[in-house]
């Protein structure tokens, strides 16, 4: 658990916390900060720390945010304002203290897992070619490499639904497209540097196009909206263009 | 019960105090770009905060009622007409069945709310009916009205909402409040003002040409500013080195640093995480104000310490939960 310290520099408003920093985000957020990279040990901390606050069900808290090393807690600063004249963001913080006296420990071991059914290549994934030429690899090795791997969904952000995946294999890293692309068709896999991730929706986005998948990934209408939750294990299996028109059917 | 749009005017949208608890999907909160305006027209009208209402901007819809109605505008100043009477912001105003309320332009400032005595109904999408635009979430599929859009209110009950009782009983006469609130405290489009800004998490990463261009140098609202996110033309800033960042959480008034030197500052549409610098962030006291400026208008910032920001924070929600109070009291 000492992956946090060194990386970070210190600035005079912030405290040190065991475990992580707090940085106000303005009058009515806080960011606990666990560390500045994509690391899965940081990122399991952050899951940890998310699901503590559900639990002991801290009051006065409009949101929770996780983020790939960080979390920020969206407050009412009217419910956290100081009856001894401290702030509501030095309150709110002296309460986490309290709450993380032992600080969170991350557990990667479980998580519910997530098989996603993708079509690799062709219309579906554009830019398989691509990636394959960068990594030096067939498309065949890079559909192996890529469905052999365990992901963990590190966070969502960047749209409703969006998946940021953790355990792309580093053959595979790709930088993204000079040229952005204005609409990516839903359900699109694809790889942005480091970075992996799902397409929830038609969106704009620079990232190499690997396949699709026919799930549907965000559906508000939902009982469960989105189908990945940070935490969650991900699996990806190659499915031909004939079932994926199959499963794209049987969603509509 | 329902009201018709005629015309939609440019961006007219339905809007409650914003959607919350679903962040960790992804999900923004959206609401209101002005976050007080709405909840003072809501208040002339007898309801509570988070009734939905409609977000005006710059041209503004023209309005059937179908059913007498008690309404108010508040925000920007728009030239709002029933028939060839004038209807005034920041007061209740009576709309007869059949009447057509047009809401006209905005004289000055962006934004303007109209609240309906009983509230708008419409179904919640998780949880609220704030129209996120750009994620094409809430009521309508999440788009701006269209003309021949239909808008229900809340139904009268047997005991007429507290905003109708009020409007019968207190003052109201054939057409308009006899009082009206004094819109200076909580609107303010005045260009040449500075915003306040607290210094971002990123603001020593900064090259010192920039960290003085930030709070001395005069930008421009681009073109392209929308609910999202403003663009600042204008000085164009730069990092000292380059920053490895990886995407983190945003709030509303973050101001980010995209490669290409221009400022954003993320409004109300903001996605919940990302990862460029952050090099400041609006304080809260002045998002209102922010929200009221113009593609065009010029924008200066000025530093404030987050514990003076938080603080009148504190004082401006309690001089405003005041003046609710006040107006309930009047009401009643």
């Amino acid at each position: 658990m000492s992956v946090h310290a060194s990386s970070i520099s210190s600035t005079p408003d912030f405290e040190i916390e065991p475990g992580f920093r707090i940085e106000p985000l303005g009058e009515t957020m806080l960011l606990l900060r666990f560390g500045e990279r994509i690391d899965p040990e940081i990122n399991a901390r952050v899951h940890a720390t998310a699901d503590t606050l559900r639990r002991v069900e801290l009051p006065g808290l409009v949101d929770v945010i996780p983020a790939y090393a960080s979390l920020a807690l969206h407050y009412d600063a009217a419910f956290w304002a100081g009856r001894d004249g401290s702030l509501p963001w030095q309150h709110l913080a002296g309460a986490l203290r309290a709450v993380f006296a032992t600080p969170p420990r991350g557990d990667t071991g479980d998580g519910r897992m997530i098989e996603i059914p993708v079509c690799y290549g062709g219309r579906h994934g554009v830019d398989l070619d691509a990636v394959a030429a960068h990594a030096g690899l067939d498309v065949d090795a890079v559909i192996a490499c890529h469905t052999a791997a365990d992901y963990r969904v590190a966070m969502l952000g960047f749209a409703p639904g969006f998946a940021y995946l953790l355990g792309l294999d580093p053959t595979l890293h790709t930088p993204r497209r000079a040229d952005p692309r204005l609409r990516v068709p839903p359900g699109s896999i694809a790889i942005g540097g480091a970075q992996t991730g799902v397409y929830p929706s038609e969106l704009p986005g620079g990232w190499q196009l690997l396949g699709r998948t026919p799930l549907r990934l965000f559906d508000a209408g939902r009982e469960s909206p989105c189908l990945l939750a940070p935490g969650d294990r991900v699996r990806f299996r190659a499915i031909g263009a004939n079932e994926f028109e199959a499963m794209a059917e049987a969603a509509r | 019960m329902s009201v018709a749009v005629l015309k939609p005017g440019l961006l007219t949208t339905l809007q409650d105090r914003g959607r919350s608890g679903y962040a960790a999907l992804g999900v923004g909160h959206a609401g209101p770009m002005d976050d007080v305006s709405p909840r003072l027209a809501n208040a002339l009208v007898g309801n509570t905060g988070d009734a939905a209402v409609l977000e005006i901007t710059l041209l503004g819809p023209r309005l059937r009622f179908d059913v007498d109605a008690v309404i108010a505008l508040t925000g920007a100043d728009f030239d709002a007409r029933v028939g060839d009477e004038t209807v005034a912001s920041w007061r209740a105003t009576r709309v007869h069945a059949g009447e057509e309320l047009d809401c006209g332009r905005a004289r000055r400032g962006v934004r303007a709310y109209l609240a309906i005595a009983g509230g708008f109904r419409a179904a919640t999408v998780l949880d609220s009916v704030a129209t996120d635009v750009n994620a094409r979430l809430g009521p309508f599929d999440g788009r701006a009205l269209c003309a021949a859009d239909v808008l229900t209110m809340v139904a009268k009950r047997r005991n007429a909402s507290p905003g109708q009782a009020a409007a019968r009983s207190h003052g109201l006469n054939e057409r308009r409040q006899t009082w009206s609130l004094d819109p200076r405290p909580w609107f303010d489009a005045d260009p040449a003002k500075p915003i306040r800004l607290i210094r971002g998490r990123h603001f020593d990463a900064l090259d010192r040409t920039s960290q003085a261009a930030l709070f001395g140098a005069q930008f421009r609202i681009a073109a392209d500013s929308n609910r999202v996110g403003y663009r600042l033309d204008g000085a164009g800033l730069a990092l000292a080195a380059p920053l490895e960042i990886v995407s983190e959480p945003l709030a509303f008034g973050t101001v980010q640093l995209p490669p290409g030197g221009q400022p954003i500052v993320l409004m109300s549409e903001h996605p919940v995480t990302g990862g460029y610098p952050r090099i400041g962030q609006v304080a809260a006291i002045d998002l209102p104000r922010l929200a009221q400026r113009r593609p065009g208008d010029p924008l200066r910032f000025i530093e404030i310490g987050l514990d003076e920001a938080q603080t009148r924070y504190l004082h401006r929600e309690h001089e405003l939960a005041r003046l609710l109070d006040a107006i309930a009291v009047r009401l009643a």
